[in-house]
């Protein structure tokens, strides 16, 4: 790499503080990393247990509807499941957590204590009660999944940003600092040398002529 | 703190059941009507917080879907279609752990499973 610093004592001390906030950011940034990645393995594993909870509750549901589809028509399933139910939402805010806005969400509570199925018994077969309570029993796990998994995915980014931040400090700036800090130096004490060596001669010179 | 909508995105048997979460749900039969589908759905004026897809029609848009992991809103969640799950939704955040991490930590575990 080509050195093009200006080899004096100004130039010197400015690198040399340049240099102490490098190291210093790094340090920082490096704790940093340290910490997103103890909570990102932590958020993973949490993540892996509730993916693998909510898949096997959805597929077991699902298989009851399946059920319940081949003995229903499809028209008379969608308004037995539909009625008498209002939209559901889901409260949301965003939570600043290290830099990052992570999804917090809240399912809304009204309607939670009603009876879970919007339905009629009279009508539907026992295949659609069981799959509408397994779905019932999936839904709670299946929205703190999606809250993790979104942590865990922004997550993923910010760790990858922050290491490379710290690598470019770590492998790049604070070596090209020292390098050039070790430049002027080098050159000042040149110039030092350089300095006495003529002041010799001149000397020797001068007593020559005496 | 402000109240989100969900939508679930599949085959019409698989998401039949959210209807009874009081979720809305848009049946398509295929891949290019999911991503037309889930364009429409992303638009932060539609304010839907969470949104669920099948891995059976998310399998061809799933860069678009990757897409959106930026944003904290919408989520959109893998959910297994009623032929069961293919594992998707776990390669995926495996891929994405294999590369925030720059190793495969979770693939021991996986592993000893299959």
């Amino acid at each position: 790499m080509k050195l093009q610093v200006n080899p004096t004592r100004m130039e010197l001390l400015r690198l040399k503080k340049r240099l102490r906030v490098a190291v210093r950011g790094h340090k920082l940034l490096k704790d940093k990393l340290d910490e997103l990645m103890k909570n990102f393995l932590e958020l993973v594993e949490e993540n892996r247990r509730l993916r693998t909870e909510v898949e096997e509750g959805l597929t077991r549901a699902f298989r009851g509807f399946a059920m319940a589809r081949a003995v229903l028509s499809w028209s008379y399933l969608e308004t037995a499941l539909g009625a008498h139910r209002e939209r559901r939402g889901v409260t949301a805010k965003p939570v600043i957590k290290m830099n990052m806005e992570t999804p917090h969400f809240l399912l809304d509570d009204k309607g939670e204590k009603q009876n879970i199925y919007p339905y009629g018994l009279a009508k539907t077969t026992g295949d659609l009660d069981e799959a509408v309570r397994r779905l019932h029993a999936a839904f709670r796990p299946l929205i703190q999944l999606a809250q993790v998994e979104k942590t865990v995915e922004l997550m993923a980014g910010e760790i990858e940003r922050t290491r490379r931040r710290v690598n470019a400090l770590e492998y790049v700036l604070i070596p090209q600092l020292e390098e050039q800090a070790r430049y002027i130096t080098m050159k000042l004490e040149e110039n030092e040398r350089g300095n006495l060596v003529r002041l010799m001669k001149v000397k020797e010179i001068v007593g020559y002529s005496k | 703190m402000e109240s989100y909508r969900m939508a679930a995105v599949g085959e019409a048997d698989s998401i039949i059941g959210f209807l009874a979460l009081g979720v809305e749900i848009h049946p398509v039969t295929s891949s290019s009507e999911a991503a037309s589908i889930l364009e429409k759905l992303v638009n932060p004026e539609e304010k839907y917080g969470i949104i669920f897809i099948t891995e059976t029609v998310a399998e061809e848009i799933m860069d678009r879907i990757a897409a959106l992991g930026e944003r904290a809103f919408p989520t959109v969640v893998l959910i297994p279609s009623n032929r069961g799950g293919k594992g998707y939704a776990l390669e995926r955040i495996r891929r994405i752990v294999e590369r925030a991490v720059g190793a495969d930590i979770l693939m021991g575990k996986e592993g000893r499973q299959q």
